[in-house]
């Protein structure tokens, strides 16, 4: 509560309420310098770059900057960078539940093990994962070599990108999801059997929509991190433009070639997306918080 | 519906829950569970509901045998501490859940369950929040949500497992008020687990007190308060005074407190309630250590010659001059004398 509340009435009342709202009595102090450090960190880390991203980009025609971010061979990169972490992003939603399900639910030997392993790719340099990647799924290589005579070909294709993306993207989908299925209490579910659910009902009707705000943002959450990624996807994807070529290497290629503009073009366009992005993450999360606060 | 519990075994890990319990709770009655926690009370509720199951002995709704019946089968309505609402539907859903799920064939119309909704809103005294999600209730609203969710399905038996014990006091009494009317509305066979005695012998029809896993006494309150059946539940029911003595020639002896009993010699242990404490010229002393008048009772914590403590409730027309450091004669006008078994 602020104390321009408590002494409301005069005239000036509204001058002192904008002053008090910088200037508030609180037994939590250095309200001015964490604020003022958290601004200028913010813009000299985030908005200065971005701003000059987008300054870059805009000192061009119309017809140049669809020449460059909306060029078939940009197009081709925007479709696999999008369409790779979509079809990524849905299967671990899928097998993310599955394993915070099991992490929650069960206790098994080397569990925590299991529960180190979600975090590997949190942890591991994207780099290291995409070699391991690419060197498991090469036509030789330990998976590559089972999947080669079955006609299917992972690395150097956009399913080599999923594989990666799948992997970077799970424990996003993990960690958003375990903290609310351990929330929900057996009670809860104890209460849906002795109303006469069966078990597919208390799954359907209980357990998965109590879960859904978390799903979504963790979906999106993988989704998001997906479309970025560039280290652990560029070895294993093979890089043929309009065929395994992501967007994020399209900057750098065109980066690499003195087409800068060409290059913030497309930046700018994947901003656009990101932030399109995370407002969705932030709507959904507010949605969550007020249904359930 | 009779609800017949026989010799009902169960075993956790490391201790038994409950050690051959039997009870029968009859139709339309509002029984309470009463025991201090680790008693097995809330044990015997879940067993009840098919929500855990025993490992030896029966449990059967009218003459129906449903041991191992699983809770949905069983068409109990449960009611849990922590309410257990499901927090992503409103209300409206919450109380209507047992009803959508059932089967089409079983299902009422939508209109009809919007007639039933509305009907268990007002029951409850919710009117016009059906809309709301969990999150926007408070305690005591949440509960009642809870309770009109469990009686939607039109239960046989109610359950409701420590109903009132995450709530306030104030609300705690106004509900134990409301459960008692919705009780007296539905005819519903009720069921209630409790560790506070004041809310089994306010609430309750009959009370069943539990401790280490046995029933040690079932009877209407004024029953196991009158007559407790054991040293256990006279302890636990209502204020009281305890000694540890014995008898010898018509006397219950402990320290410098000497009651004259009718019993047969021996060690014993007596129990006298506050209330059944007097003034008499020729009963043991008892010297005053603090007096709390309030109301038409007085409370008096005093010492006897042998530095016992004992607590006093006298009314106070009867009460004469109390001061602190005053010594009283007190005789006891009711006695519970039990074996020292512990």
């Amino acid at each position: 509560m602020s104390s321009s509340t408590l002494t409301s009435a005069g005239p000036d009342r509204r001058a002192r309420g904008a002053k008090t709202l910088f200037r508030r009595r609180s037994a939590i102090s250095g309200f001015g310098l964490s604020l003022g450090v958290t601004v200028s960190l913010l813009s000299l880390v985030v908005l200065i770059p971005l701003s000059a991203v987008i300054l870059q980009a805009s000192g061009q025609s119309f017809s140049e900057v669809l020449a460059a971010g909306f060029s078939p061979r940009a197009l081709g990169a925007f479709r696999l960078s999008f369409g790779a972490a979509f079809v990524a992003a849905a299967v671990n939603a899928v097998f993310g539940v599955l394993t915070a399900w099991a992490l929650v639910r069960y206790e098994f030997p080397g569990k925590s093990i299991i529960n180190g392993l979600v975090d590997l790719p949190f942890a591991l340099p994207t780099a290291v994962a995409g070699i391991a990647l690419a060197a498991l799924y090469a036509p030789n290589g330990w998976v590559g070599q089972y999947l080669e005579p079955m006609g299917i070909k992972a690395a150097y294709t956009p399913l080599g990108v999923v594989i990666a993306l799948t992997f970077i993207g799970l424990p996003f989908v993990v960690r958003t999801i375990e903290p609310v299925l351990r929330d929900l209490s057996a009670d809860v579910e104890e209460a849906a059997a002795s109303l006469g659910a069966g078990r597919l009902s208390i799954i359907g009707r209980v357990i998965l929509p109590a879960l859904g705000p978390a799903w979504l943002t963790g979906f999106a959450l993988s989704f998001a991190r997906g479309v970025g990624e560039y280290g652990s996807v560029i070895f294993i994807a093979g890089n043929m433009p309009f065929k395994s070529e992501i967007a994020p290497l399209l900057i750098v290629i065109q980066l690499e070639q003195f087409n800068y503009q060409a290059a913030s073009t497309i930046a700018v366009v994947m901003l656009s997306a990101s932030f399109a992005m995370l407002l969705v993450i932030n709507a959904i999360q507010a949605w969550a918080r007020k249904r359930s606060a | 519906m009779t609800i017949s519990i026989r010799s009902v075994e169960k075993q956790f890990a490391r201790y038994p829950a409950l050690r051959g319990v039997s009870l029968e709770v009859q139709p339309g009655e509002l029984l309470a569970l009463l025991g201090p926690s680790g008693s097995g009370k809330t044990t015997l509720l879940r067993i009840i509901a098919g929500l855990e199951f025993p490992e030896a002995g029966q449990v059967a709704f009218d003459d129906q045998d449903v041991t191992f019946a699983s809770a949905a089968a069983r068409k109990v309505g449960f009611v849990f501490q922590q309410y257990a609402l499901f927090r992503h539907m409103t209300v409206a859903k919450n109380i209507a859940f047992g009803l959508d799920v059932r089967k089409a064939k079983d299902r009422p119309a939508r209109a009809e369950i919007n007639r039933r909704v509305e009907e268990l809103l007002g029951l409850v005294e919710l009117g016009g929040l059906g809309g709301r999600y969990p999150a926007q209730l408070s305690g005591g609203q949440r509960q009642r949500v809870a309770l009109a969710r469990a009686l939607a399905v039109s239960p046989q038996v109610l359950l409701l497992d420590e109903p009132f014990g995450a709530l306030d006091a104030t609300v705690r009494k106004s509900l134990r008020k409301e459960l008692r009317r919705i009780h007296n509305a539905t005819g519903v066979t009720t069921i209630f687990v409790t560790h506070d005695q004041e809310e089994a012998l306010d609430l309750a029809d009959r009370v069943a007190i539990l401790n280490q896993g046995s029933i040690e006494q079932v009877g209407t309150p004024q029953e196991v308060y009158e007559q407790p059946a054991s040293a256990f539940v006279c302890s636990f029911v209502g204020e009281t005074n305890r000694f540890d003595g014995a008898v010898s020639g018509g006397r219950f002896v402990c320290g410098s407190v000497s009651l004259a009993v009718d019993c047969a010699d021996g060690p014993k242990t007596a129990f006298v309630r506050p209330h059944d404490l007097v003034v008499a010229p020729d009963g043991f002393e008892a010297q005053i250590v603090r007096v709390t008048a309030q109301g038409p009772v007085i409370q008096i914590e005093a010492q006897t010659a042998s530095d016992q403590p004992i607590e006093i409730s006298l009314a106070r027309q009867d009460a004469g001059s109390i001061a602190v450091g005053l010594t009283l004669r007190l005789a006891a006008r009711k006695i519970h004398l039990f074996d020292p078994a512990d």
